[in-house]
């Protein structure tokens, strides 16, 4: 269940960024969720909802909208532009499981469907992204 | 307020909170021995009790494995991903995840693959972590150095003339970015030449003494049993730094 420190670590992005811009209450959460890394999506979900939030009290009504991101690649010898379908990664096997801990292993396995290179830039949809915030209060509007 | 923000650096810290020190195991030039070093220096602190991690940074070319004698797959899951622990050592390498399958990363994916699993690793509690890092002075060195606070350096080096100008030129950088550094550890040490001490005389660094070149390490890489019998272990045992500290 890594995806728990990967929750873990939204949530704290999520407060830091809050903190900086002096919003006392988070009511909103958006993150984007790389196709790549194939999190299992309730893990997370359910990390965030029902076992991160309630450490802090500005948390305490957020809502998180996950958004998932298609992943693409860019062959960086003839660039082509391909995505999850066209690269043979055994989503079920050993293959697939590196790549849910370490997306950068995709280097081992994909190759460019046009020129057979394993050297290509992930362009999107690598793994976790926190996009926005959305709350309310700030120190500033109070003085 | 629109962030697109990668979240994982945030928890870097709080992933290492429970290391007490940690040591980065680098050289400016590949084949000199690091990844040796680093196993059997993490070995011989197991051995005296001291609660020690190997993280294998060398992500294209993973190999404190091998010098372990570790064949194991992916660790275990427990709210992110626990080391391995073996021969008292908690491990953790690349090579757990890719196996054997060759992994060709560029410096900025080499860089992210370190911070997913600096997020996602607990290690719990250490008093040292040791890091096996790739050879060069290149993204990962300046990863760790701008990640973890309070990291210090220890540098292995010989005095072969195609490596000894690279080790000045790493002291310098060290001392000039004002990185820690335990010392500089000889390794593979043949004839009686004192160039490498002399450059540690040169920029104020412990030197922290020769490792002869050792014919019976090649039969002894997997075998802890035989490692411990190798003269790399026994000078790194009675490095300072592996002794336990006073009142443990």
């Amino acid at each position: 269940m890594h995806e728990f420190a990967l929750a873990d670590s939204v949530v704290k992005a999520a407060l830091r960024a809050a903190e900086d811009a002096g919003m006392e209450r988070i009511e909103r959460i958006v993150v984007k969720i790389g196709e790549l890394q194939a999190i299992e999506r309730d893990l997370f979900e359910f990390s965030l909802t029902n076992v991160l939030p309630v450490q802090d009290v500005r948390l305490e009504d957020a809502e998180f909208d996950l958004i998932e991101e298609k992943v693409r690649f860019r062959c960086r010898p003839c660039g082509h532009d391909y995505g999850r379908s066209d690269v043979a990664i055994d989503a079920a096997g050993d293959e697939g499981e590196a790549v849910h801990f370490i997306p950068e292993l995709s280097h081992a396995y994909a190759r460019c469907p046009k020129c057979g290179s394993p050297d290509f830039d992930i362009t999107q949809g690598r793994g976790i992204i926190l996009e926005r915030i959305v709350g309310q209060g700030s120190v500033e509007d109070e003085s | 307020m629109s962030l697109e923000l990668d979240p994982r650096e945030v928890v870097v810290a709080d992933r290492m909170a429970g290391v007490s020190r940690l040591i980065g195991v680098t050289g400016s030039k590949g084949g000199i021995g690091k990844s040796v070093v680093s196993a059997t220096l993490a070995l011989a602190m197991a051995d005296v009790g001291i609660r020690v991690g190997l993280f294998d940074l060398d992500f294209t070319s993973p190999s404190g494995h091998v010098v372990l004698g570790v064949d194991r797959g992916f660790p275990d899951e427990e709210f992110g991903i626990e080391p391995h622990r073996v021969h008292g050592i908690e491990v953790m390498s690349v090579a757990f995840f890719s196996g054997d399958s060759a992994v060709p990363l560029r410096g900025q994916v080499a860089s992210s693959a370190l911070l997913e699993l600096l997020a996602i690793t607990h290690w719990g509690e250490l008093d040292v972590l040791l890091l096996d890092m790739p050879p060069g002075l290149g993204d990962t060195n300046l990863d760790v150095i701008n990640l973890l606070p309070g990291l210090e350096f220890l540098l292995v080096g010989n005095g072969s003339r195609v490596v000894i100008e690279s080790v000045a030129r790493a002291l310098q950088l060290f001392v000039e970015m004002n990185v820690p550094l335990v010392g500089l550890l000889e390794n593979m040490k043949r004839g009686i030449a004192d160039s490498v001490r002399d450059l540690a005389v040169r920029y104020a660094v412990p030197y922290l003494g020769a490792i002869p070149y050792d014919d019976t390490l090649e039969d002894a890489l997997g075998d802890v049993a035989a490692l411990r019998r190798t003269d790399v272990y026994r000078e790194l045992a009675v490095l300072p730094i592996s002794r336990p500290a006073v009142g443990e």
